[in-house]
């Protein structure tokens, strides 16, 4: 009820990522590859603890990751672990206020200075670096 | 005599109705009585010049006059009209039904507003957010208090926040914004816009007091620079960049 009253968009409108181009499609990647990025080390945690259980503990463990679905998931991993680092460092940079644009009399149709090139060639790049490295990860653990 | 002869000849070649119609889908919600939105379509003829606006017109006119809409100037300077159509928050006065390039028009109440009924809503967080941030100058001389007082400014000085100064307070920013789709309490781009616009003011001394108000919990951090609101601003405002600056007076980039 509450929902209604605000209006609000909620989460359905906040991962809505078709309306205002490749800047939203990078928030909702930022956001899907930092909570699995979260339970990635949450799960590594859990993992490298089975090392208490003795080394045979460990090895059962560790051959999880040896199989067709385990490596799946590394390669999502890589992709995500990439993605968020050259992401996160473009965002970072843009928080600084590096790269925004500078202040200037707008004309129309009043192209956002922020939302300039080198920022959506930042994002592109975050995106087709994570797929090489997905792509090299996965082909290095099937042994190719 | 040849000039009148010549706009003669050409209204003859041009056609002036295109004779075209659009389905315009208009929200209709009224909190008091309603327990969801629903939506009435309407035929409405257009012409390429036909904004938004004047199509919900039309059907107050002809159709049903209970629909409510707030507007006032139709050409973009008070910022009453803001709604969202079809999917993204715009002006409806600014918006022609011939650029959205759809034989269907969706309309509805701009999100993250509580709707007071079918497309209106209300203003009153965005005024706090706004009044917030202390919009005005902070200074410890006044001009107006004495003649021989003025506060000088470079053109230079003037280029670093004019930007900024044409906020309408309409409200789309604050629409588009995906944190305030979660968050109430978030003080949103429109204020934070602002904010930027009087630190960045060479007469304002008031830096230090906003940047301590926007330094909390649901204020300047929770923009994760998605960009939103600058793509939606119909005046070119570019909150985002502003957001950015503001931060980097926080961060230590700039003093």
């Amino acid at each position: 009820m509450e929902n209604q009253d605000e209006n609000k968009e909620g989460i359905g409108g906040m991962i809505n990522p078709r309306r205002y181009g490749i800047e939203r499609v990078a928030y909702l990647l930022m956001r899907i590859s930092g909570l699995g990025l979260l339970a990635y080390f949450i799960g590594h945690i859990y993992e490298t603890s089975s090392i208490l259980q003795g080394e045979m503990g460990w090895q059962e463990f560790l051959e999880l990751t040896q199989t067709t679905e385990g490596h799946i998931i590394m390669t999502i991993v890589i992709g995500m672990c990439v993605f968020h680092t050259v992401n996160g460092i473009r965002v970072m940079l843009g928080h600084g206020g590096v790269g925004v644009g500078t202040p200037a009399r707008p004309d129309y149709p009043y192209k956002p200075a922020s939302q300039n090139t080198r920022h959506k060639i930042g994002i592109y790049s975050a995106i087709v670096l994570a797929a090489i490295a997905m792509m090299y990860g996965f082909s290095v653990m099937m042994g190719h | 005599m040849a000039q009148v002869s010549g706009i003669a000849e050409e209204r003859s070649t041009t056609p002036l109705s295109s004779r075209k119609s659009v389905t315009l889908r208009i929200t209709r919600y009224n909190p008091e009585y309603d327990n969801e939105k629903t939506f009435m379509e309407f035929n409405v003829p257009y012409e390429k010049w036909t904004t938004v606006l004047e199509a919900i017109l039309e059907v107050k006119k002809h159709f049903d006059h209970s629909v409510a809409v707030r507007y006032s100037c139709r050409q973009a300077t008070c910022g009453s009209c803001g709604m969202v159509i079809n999917g993204k928050p715009r002006l409806a006065c600014f918006t022609k039904i011939s650029e959205l390039d759809s034989d269907v028009v969706t309309v509805e109440p701009m999100n993250n507003f509580p709707i007071i009924r079918d497309l209106t809503v209300r203003f009153e967080r965005l005024f706090n957010s706004h009044h917030k941030i202390k919009p005005f100058l902070i200074h410890e001389d006044s001009e107006i208090s004495s003649n021989e007082k003025e506060f000088l400014q470079s053109p230079e000085e003037l280029e670093q926040y004019i930007q900024f100064s044409n906020c309408i307070k309409c409200g789309l920013c604050n629409s588009a914004c995906p944190t305030m789709a979660t968050d109430s309490s978030f003080v949103g781009p429109q204020a934070l816009a602002q904010a930027y616009r009087y630190v960045a003011d060479s007469r304002d001394k008031g830096k230090d007091s906003r940047l301590k108000i926007i330094d909390e919990s649901h204020g300047i951090w929770r923009c994760h620079f998605a960009g939103s609101c600058s793509q939606v601003c119909p005046k070119g405002v570019d909150p985002a960049m502003g957001i950015q600056f503001l931060r980097g007076y926080l961060l230590g980039f700039k003093s």
